[in-house]
This record gives C-alpha cells, structure tokens and sequence, in this order.
C-alpha cells in the first residue's frame, strides 16, 4: 500500500499503482483480485489438498504391502470402512479413485499451473495483473469450492466415489453398481463440474494476458519459456477442458435422467435395465480427449519452470530457445490427437489403434529435443545448486525415465499385456507424478521470495528434501514396472486371490515402505515452507542473479507491482555469461547476467532475439 | 508385526524431525549475510558430490531390478503370435534401457562435472542447429523402425485370418465372474441379450435360436492346442477386461457391444508345468505359503491351500467393483483328444432348460 492511501483516491482506477486505495482484510487476503494473493492462495490450496492426496496413497500401500492386515491407522482414519482396523474393498478402491482425482486436478493442475501462471505471467511480461482480476478471483474461488465439495464427498455415508479417476461408465453410471457410486459419485460429478469451469475461466484469463499485456520490448519471442509453457498449457485447457465437462454432463443425465448416452443392455441386480444404444467406449473418447492433453497440462508448467530455474543457476543460457518454443507446441499440438494410446484394447477399430500409435510414438521426438537441450544446457555451465536447481535436474531424469517406458505403452501390440498393470502406474507416475512434482518444488524453492515478500526458503532443509525425495521415488517406482511385466493388475484391492502373484509379495513391502519414507520427507519440505513464511531470512532483490522481469520489483507486494513505469524490456532473458565483443569481461563488468530492462550494450554483439 | 512396523515409521519420525531441528539450527547460527540462502561453493561441491553418489545409487537399483527383478517375467509366450509380441518388447527395452543408461549419465556427470564456482566463467552457448538437428533426425529413424515393426506386429494379432478349423468361444463376463460359452457342433454361437437371461439361462441365450441350442455354457476355459481360437466377448452388468497374460492377450469386455480377440494356443498345461521356469516359480511361491503358514498356524488361523501345480488363468483387468481382484477364471490347454472328451460331457443349452422342466 502506498502511503497515498487516502478517501480520495477511491476514485482512481484500481491498476494505478501510484494511488493503491485502502484495503480491507476481506478484500486483501480472502476476495483478492491480486494476482499474487491469488497464486499464493492456489498454491496454499493446492499443498493442502496434496497433503491428503499423498495420504490417501499411504493408507492404500499399507494395504497393498500387508493385505488384510489390521492397522490402528485405518481405524483412525476409515473408521467404519476399516471394521477392526481390516481395510474393506470398497473404501480402497475410493481411496485410489480420490487419490488420481486430488493429485492429477487439484494439486498439479490447480496447484502447478494455477500457483505459477498467476504469480509469473503478469511479473515476467511485465503487466501490472491479469486482464481481469475479477475474473481471476473468480476462478480461484470456484476452485476452492470444487475442492471443499471433494472433500465433503470424503464423508459421505454410503462413500466416496470408487470407479477409478477415469471414471469410466457402466460402473460409475448406475447407483446401485457399488455402494458408493450414489452420492459419492455425485459430488465428485459436481466438483469437477466446478472445476473445470474454474479452470477455463483462468486458462482465457492467462492467454489473453500473455497476447496483449506484455509490456514495451517484449515480443514473443523474448518471452521466457516459463511463460511460453503457461501460454500453450492454457490453450490446451480451453481446447480439452470443455470435452470432458460435456461427458460429465452426459453421465449425470444417464445418472440422473435416465438417457442412455453410455449404457447398452445391462442386467444388474437381478433385472434388466431399460437402457439401450449407448456406449461405454463413447465416454472413454470422451474423457481421453481431455485426459490424455491433461497429462501436458500438468507436465508443460513443470517443463516451463524448469527450463528457467536451470538456466538461471546453469549461468547459460537454454539451450536452443527457439527448438525449445517449437517442441512445447509440437507437443501441445500432438496431445490433442494422440488419446486414443488409452484405449488400444478397448473395443475399438484396430486401424485407429494403428493410428494413434504412430501419433503417440511422434510426441517422443519433441520430448526427446526438451531432454537433449536440457542436457546441453547443463555442459560448461557454472552450476549453482540450489534447491530449485536439484529438483530441475531431477525432474529431467524422471522425464527421460518415465518418458521412455512410452515407448512400450504408446505401441498398441506391447500395450495388450502390458494394459492396466502396474507398469504403467510406474510410468505415469515417473513422467507426470513426479516430474511434475519436481517442477512444483523447484517453482517454490525458486519463487518463494517473490511470493512472500523477500523471505527465503532454508536451503538445507530443501537439500534434504530433495535428496531424500529423489532415491525414495526411484525406489518406489522403479521396481513396480517389474511386478507390472509380471502381469499384476492395478487396482487390486489384494493380490492374495492369486498364488502366482505371491512372490512379488517382497517388492510390494519395500515399495510401501520406500514410500512412507518418501512421504516423510515431505514434510521437512511443509515445515520449511511454513516456518520460511514467518522467519525465513530476507534475501536480496535479486537473489538468484536472474534475468526475467519479476526480479526488479520490490519485495513489498504492490497491487500493479511496479511503483514507477512499467519496465521495457531490450533483449531476451537468457543472457547468462555473454561476453563482449573482445572476449576480455562479461557485457556487463563484473556481472554474468544481464537482465531484460538493460539496452544493447555498446561492445556487444547482437543476438537475433 | 504391525505394531513393529509402526514402530519403525514412527522412530524414522522423530529421527527425521530431530535432524531437521538440528540442520535448521546450525544453519541459522552460522552466518547473517543475505546471501545466506543461495548456494554458495561449498553448498555445491557438496551437492556435486552427492550427484555422483546418486548417481550410483540410480545404476545399483536398475541393475539390481534387472538382476533380481527379471524372475518375474512371465514365462515364454504360450500362444503363437506371443513370440513376436516377446521379440518387440525385447528389442524396446533393449533399446529405452542404452538411451536410458546414456541420457542419465550424461546428465549427472555434467552436473557433477560443472558445478559452480566462484569466479568461473559459463560458456555462452545458446544454439547449434547441426547439433538438434542430429538429436531431432535419430529418434525420427530409430522410432521410424519401432512404429513399422509394431504395426506390422499389431496388425497381424487384430486383423487375424480366420482358420477353417477355428473354434469359436464366447466369454462371457458378470460380476465377479467369468463364463464361456461354446459354439456346439454347428460352431456358430445363438443370438443373445441381456433380456433373455432368466431361471438357468444365465447368459441370456435367445430360446428361439436354433444357432443357440447346442451352446455350452461353462465355468472353466478349456482350449485344444494348435487350434485358433477366435474370443466373443460379452458383458452383461460394467466393463470388464479379460487378461490372459500368458498368452500376450487382453481384449475389454463392453456392455452393449461384442468385442474380439484371437490367438493360438501353443503350450498346454501339462507341458507348461513341467517347464523349468515353472518348476522354479512353484517352489519358490510354495515355500513362501509354507513359511506364511507356520505363522498362521501359530495364531490358530486355518492354513493356505497349496500351490504347487500352475493353471493358466484369466483374470479381469478393468475396475468393476468390490470384488474386482478376486475375478478369475482357470483355463486350461489341452491335446485335441483331451478337449473333445471334456466338450462331450457338457450340457448342451437346449438338454439344460429340459432338464429345468
């Protein structure tokens, strides 16, 4: 707040930064339209609802390492779904049906891209906030209330929804298929009903910002990828987001109304249904043509966030910039044709299977130029390890590992016996779970100070985080693709129906028990975060030597981030370690990094950006 | 052993909390600088260290997975078209694990190789066309070959020819179990529907389809060896997916629609188990239900059934309900003889509503 704060600038407009007017605590932290409030209200959200998201995935490893065992923590938690402390099928299979939903929408689409491309798109393009702040508020608080709905539906009598994230119909159509599929699944209807609209109301936000709030100097091409990630993620969003909106739509009326969009000859509970003409594989196109681009939507923010930090503490600059740009929209482009790799064995013409095959093996080639150039990027660099830095490097290794193992999902012939097992809940996992993950921590780590005013984050508690983080997911899902090539199927609420599966009993312990462990870490990483918030060290304006605009605003949030002008911007953000015409200094004496807001330089050469 | 283990987590608890209080401690002593938070070279060369020994780490797990981890392979292929299916998935991670071992170590070693210094100078290397080209053009050719390969492979499983000989078998899924209906001697299997299923006729076969009347309805899969065999899947209530991982065989089973699959079944039972693989598996899965059953029998619980002897099965791989992981089916390959003397003592669909009335 300035100390203009008078009665008599209420008249002025809000984005004049000059003349900011008095805030209530109301309309400062809870019906913020501030772009920053609001980034740090989806993040906060959104590790709250990771918290139980990551859980929910402990009760049921306990489950899968040691079935049918009695546990007081089931007792604690699941109460009358866990009679004795024994977990009862239904409630696991609720647990990983709410698991998928939290950690795939509210955590990494809301909390990953929500969180960053609020706090970044307005401080690195240089725009004082979003083109509508109103609408930004909006979005987040829809938002919230799609979370509060799946939480209510935690504590619902008869269950939370149990037919897998995917949803898929029949099971999830008919009320009476299993206990839960009533109210339960309702609430998870609506919730995502809302959360979609949240979504698009933020993704339109972001891409007209990005087009026409970018400030003098800025052409697109000397945007930072971080933005170029948010921009393609949001258009994304608005492309797939509305496709899967329509199939909610349709199953609550086959739900609700009795119309027969997916349900075709059914005898359930000793009679049979009137429903006749739908399909099933209707709704699996449906949600796929959201699902699967959503995978990106996740994964692109993670890709944007970490080609800045890695720049940033390589002191290089990324590596083929433009090849950077044109993969993201290689990507983008492709993962909007390529759902069908989901539905190889599902009933449908074997000619699509063929097709989407030679699409999904294309989206590696993108992938791989991301992995190569993040690769070069690190060779000759001066790199500063800080914990941002490792969480970019590791995400770059769980990129290349989980994204190789597509190669095998992607061809429809090693998908037949490969299909729903847990070699591909080990692939997912690695390539959008944790990587994505990964590209959340690093944002934190590396954007901390900007979210809360100066503070920084303690840089030994991060090391320990991420190291402990890094082996405990290699070892949680490296070995499952093994018990995956053994033919054991996900969502088995115990494997002990099949003797043949008890040998792999052993690795089934050590994955729950890398996983508690992992776990654990994570909340050296909550405590960190919370106590840096009220006594984390103020550091410098600039404390990672980086180029992009977000560094030279003030610690003290203002509500239009610049006090003065905007600044304009001169030259790309890359340029780390440029040197001058004669070779003899950096362009800037002393300095290997030139900011944005500083003009070409008299003995430097010019680059083409 | 519960309380054991929740022991263990709650000790690795307080140790993680007690380290974190000391870390946290000794870091806010030491220096009040502003930089204090932001790596500095010996934050580095700590962290370039600890890179190479994850690194290690990293290459001690793939190969102890590969080592101890590969016993869990399924067996070789039990049907014909398996073989190819076992070839390409060879050649692919033949291939993931070189660009995987490849990518990883040149990731690492350059983090651990360049870490940052104090005064050192960053090359400032921001493009090389010749250089993504290359990295653009090898995965174009290498996956080039890995999607005509796996077309090929693809289409020769789905688009199969029909043998004269070829046995028709609907399976039929309900929750939480598997049916097979055989096609009879006309080897044509009758109309069906949800809505004829009452009394005994489970499966809903159409009455007043002579096609139908010599059905056989079964709750074990029984398959000639050497005989194509062309799956009809049907369900009457959710989804379903019949795996048969034995075979490289998977197909889902959709309300409202007939899906199909085919393969040829090469190995029979008899001859499977009398694999040394199989001979090996056995054991080892016996032994851990014997150690397992001295537990149990201490508690006074009743003991697990053996497991000596391997049966093919199906089960259901897509989620459909409470029971979903106890959905299964036995199949069991046989010689030509052998499956016409079991297919003769079954009842006919039409001696089975007689017998009704």
């Amino acid at each position: 707040m300035s100390a203009h704060s008078n009665a008599l600038d209420h008249a002025h407009d809000d984005h004049d930064a000059h003349h900011d007017h008095h805030q209530t605590f109301i309309s400062k932290y809870i019906f913020s339209t501030d772009h920053k409030m609001i980034s740090k209200q989806y993040l906060i959200t959104g590790l709250i609802m990771g918290i139980i998201g990551i859980a929910m995935s402990i009760l049921f490893r306990l489950q899968l390492a040691w079935p049918n065992e009695s546990f007081t923590v089931f007792e604690i938690f699941l109460g009358k779904w866990a009679p004795e402390g024994v977990m009862d099928p239904s409630i696991y299979l609720s647990l990983v049906t709410i698991h998928g939903t939290i950690m795939v929408f509210f955590v990494l689409t809301a909390g990953l891209s929500g969180t960053f491309s609020n706090l970044l798109i307005p401080l690195q393009i240089g725009a004082r906030d979003m083109a509508s702040g109103f609408l930004n508020m909006v979005s987040y608080w829809l938002f919230f209330l799609s979370a509060v709905i799946m939480c209510c539906s935690l504590f619902v009598e008869s269950g939370p929804a149990a037919a897998g994230w995917t949803i898929y119909p029949p099971l999830s159509a008919l009320p009476n298929s299993i206990s839960s599929a009533g109210t339960g699944m309702t609430l998870w209807l609506v919730s995502m009903a809302i959360f979609i609209a949240s979504s698009l109301l933020g993704s339109l936000n972001y891409v007209v910002t990005v087009i026409n709030m970018r400030t003098k100097g800025m052409s697109m091409t000397r945007l930072p990828l971080t933005i170029w990630a948010f921009f393609v993620t949001a258009i994304i969003g608005i492309v797939s987001f509305p496709v899967l909106l329509s199939a909610a739509l349709l199953l609550i009326m086959d739900r609700s109304f009795g119309t027969s969009f997916f349900l075709s000859d059914i005898y359930i509970g000793g009679e049979v249904l009137h429903n006749s003409g739908g399909s099933p594989v209707l709704f699996e196109h449906l949600f796929w043509f959201l699902g699967h681009p959503e995978v990106y939507i996740v994964l692109l923010p993670a890709l944007g966030i970490s080609s800045e930090v890695i720049a940033t503490n390589a002191r290089k600059p990324i590596f083929g910039y433009r090849a950077m740009i044109a993969s993201i929209l290689a990507i983008a482009f492709l993962s909007t044709i390529v759902w069908g790799h989901h539905m190889f064995i599902s009933g449908m013409n074997p000619f699509l299977g063929s097709v989407f095959t030679f699409t999904t093996l294309l989206i590696a080639i993108p992938s791989a130029v991301k992995a190569f150039n993040y690769i070069t990027t690190l060779w000759k660099g001066n790199l500063q390890f800080n914990p941002a830095m490792l969480f970019s490097i590791g995400l770059v290794s769980t990129f290349i590992t989980g994204g190789l193992t597509g190669i095998i999902l992607g061809d429809s012939t090693l998908d037949i016996n490969v299909h729903d097992t847990y070699f591909v809940v080990a692939h997912f996992h690695l390539v959008m779970g944790i990587s994505a993950l990964y590209g959340l921590f690093a944002g934190v780590y590396h954007w901390f100070p900007k979210m809360f005013e100066g503070k920084m984050m303690n840089k030994n508690l991060g090391y320990v985080h991420f190291w402990v983080t890094a082996i405990g997911s290699y070892a949680v899902f490296f070995p499952m693709h093994f018990i995956g090539m053994a033919g054991l199927p996900r969502r088995y609420y115990s494997n002990t129906a099949f003797p043949y599966f008890d040998d792999l009993a052993d690795v089934n312990v050590m994955i729950t028990i890398a996983a508690i462990v992992t776990a654990a870490a994570q909340l050296v990483f909550l405590y960190n975060f919370i106590i840096s918030i009220f006594y984390g060290k103020t550091g410098e304006k600039n404390p990672w030597k980086s180029n992009t605009l977000e560094w030279t605003t003030e610690h003290k949030h203002i509500h239009g981030n610049w006090a003065g002008e905007i600044p304009s911007v001169y030259r790309w953000p890359y340029d780390y370690s440029k040197l001058n015409e004669d070779e003899t200094d950096y362009v800037l004496a002393g300095q290997d990094y030139v900011p944005q807001t500083v003009p070409l330089q008299p003995n430097e050469e010019e680059m083409n950006h | 052993m519960t309380v054991f283990l929740v022991l263990i987590v709650i000790i690795l608890f307080a140790v993680t909390l007690w380290q974190m209080s000391k870390i946290y401690a000794l870091s806010k002593g030491k220096s009040k600088d502003v930089s204090g938070e932001v790596a500095n070279d010996k934050d580095n060369s700590v962290n370039a260290k600890l890179m190479i020994m994850f690194t290690v780490f990293l290459y001690f797990l793939m190969f102890y997975c590969f080592w101890y981890y590969s016993k869990f392979y399924l067996p070789e292929a039990s049907s014909e078209h398996g073989s190819k299916y076992d070839n390409l998935m060879f050649i692919s991670i033949a291939l993931i694990m070189f660009v995987q071992i490849i990518t990883q170590f040149l990731l690492h070693f350059f983090s651990y190789k360049y870490k940052g210094e104090k005064g050192k100078r960053a090359l400032f290397y921001a493009d090389n066309d010749k250089l993504e080209f290359i990295w653009t053009i090898i995965p174009v050719i290498v996956l080039a070959g890995l999607i005509i390969y796996g077309l090929f492979t693809w289409s020769d499983i789905m688009n199969f020819e029909e043998d004269e000989d070829a046995l028709v078998i609907e399976l039929y899924a309900q929750r939480f179990n598997w049916k097979a209906r055989y096609a009879g001697d006309d080897n044509t299997l009758g109309n069906a529907n949800v809505r004829f299923i009452e009394g005994i006729n489970q499966v809903g076969i159409d009455p007043s389809d002579a096609d139908g009347q010599d059905d056989k309805v079964t709750q074990e899969l029984h398959l000639p060896v050497g005989r194509q065999v062309i799956f009809k899947l049907r369900s009457q209530d959710v989804l379903h997916s019949a795996y048969m991982p034995h075979f490289r065989a998977q197909m889902n089973v959709v309300p409202g629609m007939i899906t199909q699959f085919s393969f040829t079944p090469t190995v029979t039972t008899e001859d499977i188990r009398t694999t040394d693989y199989m001979k090996e598996k056995m054991r080892t899965i016996q032994k851990i239900r014997n150690d397992r059953n001295k537990v149990l029998a201490a508690a006074g619980e009743p003991a697990l059934d053996d497991y000596d002897e391997f049966d093919y099965y199906l089960l259901c791989n897509k989620i459909c309900g409470e029971s979903h992981y106890n959905m299964q089916m036995k199949i069991i390959v046989e010689s030509e003889e052998d499956y016409e003397a079991w297919i003769k003592q079954q009842e006919t669909f039409k001696a089975s509503i007689a017998d009704q009335e």
